[in-house]
């Protein structure tokens, strides 16, 4: 790739100057996706951090008021940070073993033709607006776990976990189940060869050999978990309250940036407190996905 | 479908809503007047407009909800003509669009809103004070039995804060008519996208209690009669009572203009408070002006 951005020789045959358009312009398609990335970086910074002129860091981290529009405002971001955490926790405790399991027995277990039709199914549902899950979720997920529970309402970071795992179960099916059929087919042969019944096998040699896709599949997963916005905002309850149990309605940063940000005069500081929250989400996938790619390069 | 497609695909998506963040103004189309704004109004600017297109099908007009900071924020970007809002806008939002837009904000009421406040009909309160409900609202009260209905703890429900009803509401009830109080809505509370949720939240739970325009009240919710102090007569919210200014919780509806509103936006507005645009209002379940 060195000669690309040298000046075209003009006694280049029209075949090669056809080659060299065509590198120069893989090569800027290619290397776009890293200009908008940091050109949404420089954005997501130049509106969110005006936000720190009127607020110190900490209080807005560790602050637990979200009263944005009040006088004066207060703009402590930790039940929203908490919110997040919390139904991520909860949606990684319930697609993790689901999904773990789901993508050993499509990888190692089933039978061909049912191999295929599972793998299908799974991509299919990936495919699934997560606005029509939400809908979906909060018909009939919300009334349930308001009657198992026997609480006042089902709008609770539990529905809301229960949604997202269901929704992050493509995504860790998927990435790990590349990842098992990566495992050399000697390794299954040479286990068995040795006496290990198939489970220990798929136990003991297949998932560790796989196992930095595993955590791959699962980071990304989180990161799929954590950015969902509308489906959460619709059966999670919303309310900025530092939640102790999963059975609390809480408030999600995305929620709260898509609940907001219609309202928030711009260029006040409760527009840049949304910012804010964006930079926070930002740093929070980016550590995921760089992570995930850590664990998915050391295979290598 | 490997992790190449999916770092594909969450690049094109970041492309995306890149370009979503950098809209331009250039949506805003001169042929077309865009109304914008309150999730409350949205019924009424719609029918207002087909009436208005059905007598002059030369016009052409566009109506979306969002919230009534959203029909503000289009009014100060000049992605909208008209804004509707069901609270009344801020200085600072009015010297925005002065900055932007150049023009000084026309303010024109267009109807009034009663807000109902519902619980569920299997719930024996029927009626509350202000008092009563800003107590309950910012968390002094948190059991029905404290204002004489069952031990069970109660279920609050709001808008969210993109909503002018919630403003409101927080104004008028919370902070008992003072505007910059400092009563807020206790952190507890649940904040619903849509008066729809609360609407179905406020059905399917006995605890709950919630507010939302008279228009959205159905058979499954029973509508609390409000008195201003503890002790004087509680009203039920109708056009009569919403007219007559006996209930309590009643507040103006407006269309914003950046400056004098022309030609055929003008019409419309000529329109929206004609006694047959005001026939609209009644339809539409709003208080018609008098």
């Amino acid at each position: 790739m060195d000669f690309v951005g040298l000046p075209v020789p003009y006694t280049m045959k029209p075949r090669r100057i056809s080659e060299f358009l065509i590198e120069s312009a893989i090569f800027l398609a290619g290397t776009i996706s890293i200009l908008f990335v940091v050109l949404i970086f420089i954005f997501l910074a130049k509106e969110g951090f005006a936000l720190f002129r009127t607020v110190s860091l900490w209080d807005f981290l560790a602050g637990k008021d979200w009263y944005p529009i009040s006088y004066p405002p207060r703009f402590g971001a930790l039940p929203l940070i908490l919110g997040s955490v919390w139904v991520t926790l909860g949606a990684i405790l319930i697609s993790v073993p689901i999904g773990v399991a789901c993508a050993v027995y499509i990888a190692e277990v089933a039978p061909h033709w049912l191999r295929e039709i599972l793998k299908a199914s799974v991509e299919f549902l990936a495919a699934i607006p997560s606005i029509v899950l939400g809908f979906i979720g909060l018909v009939t997920l919300v009334p349930l776990v308001q009657s198992l529970f026997n609480i006042s309402t089902g709008l609770t970071a539990l529905a809301g976990s229960l949604m997202l795992g269901f929704m992050a179960m493509p995504t860790i099916v998927s990435i790990m189940e590349d990842a098992l059929t990566a495992v050399p087919r000697s390794y299954r042969e040479g286990a068995l060869a040795l006496g290990a019944t198939h489970w220990q096998a798929i136990w003991r040699v297949v998932m560790p050999a796989a196992s930095s896709g595993v955590i791959a599949a699962v980071m990304l997963g989180i990161g799929r978990v954590i950015g969902e916005t509308m489906a959460v905002m619709m059966i999670t309850g919303n309310a900025a309250r530092i939640p102790t149990t999963l059975l609390q309605p809480v408030r999600t940063m995305t929620a709260t940036i898509a609940a907001e940000m219609g309202e928030a005069v711009q260029g006040s500081p409760h527009y840049a407190s949304l910012f804010a929250i964006g930079i926070v989400l930002f740093v929070i996938t980016f550590i995921i996905n760089l992570t995930a790619d850590f664990f998915l390069h050391r295979e290598k | 479908m490997g992790i190449l497609m999916k770092k594909l695909s969450f690049s094109l998506l970041l492309c995306f809503s890149a370009s979503c963040l950098f809209t331009p103004n250039v949506l805003a189309k001169h042929d077309v007047i865009q109304i914008k704004g309150s999730d409350t109004m949205v019924n009424l600017g719609q029918a207002w407009a087909e009436e208005f297109m059905n007598q002059n099908p030369e016009v052409s007009i566009a109506v979306t909800g969002g919230g009534s900071g959203t029909g503000i924020a289009a009014l100060i970007n000049g992605t909208a003509g008209i804004a509707q809002c069901s609270r009344g806008m801020k200085p600072e939002e009015k010297e925005a669009v002065l900055k932007t837009a150049g023009k000084e904000v026309k303010e024109f009421v267009v109807g009034l809103d009663a807000l109902a406040v519902i619980l569920n009909p299997a719930n024996p309160v029927s009626e509350l004070s202000i008092d009563e409900l800003s107590d309950i609202f910012t968390g002094k009260i948190t059991n029905w039995s404290e204002v004489g209905g069952l031990d069970e703890s109660m279920l609050v429900l709001s808008r969210e804060r993109n909503s002018g009803t919630h403003v409101y509401f927080l104004e008028e009830v919370v902070r008992k008519g003072n505007a910059r109080g400092p009563e807020e809505f206790a952190s507890s509370i649940l904040m619903m996208p849509s008066s729809q949720a609360i609407s179905q939240e406020v059905a399917r739970s006995r605890a709950a209690i919630g507010y939302l325009g008279l228009g959205y009240v159905t058979s499954g919710h029973k509508t609390l009669a409000v008195s201003k102090k503890k002790g004087t007569a509680a009203v039920v919210p109708s056009v009569e009572t919403g007219q007559n200014g006996t209930y309590p919780i009643s507040r103006p509806l407006y269309i914003y203009t950046a400056g004098e509103p022309q030609g055929d936006t003008k019409r419309l507005l000529d329109f929206a408070r004609s006694p047959e645009g005001q026939e609209i209002v009644q339809a539409m379940d709003f208080v018609p002006l008098k």
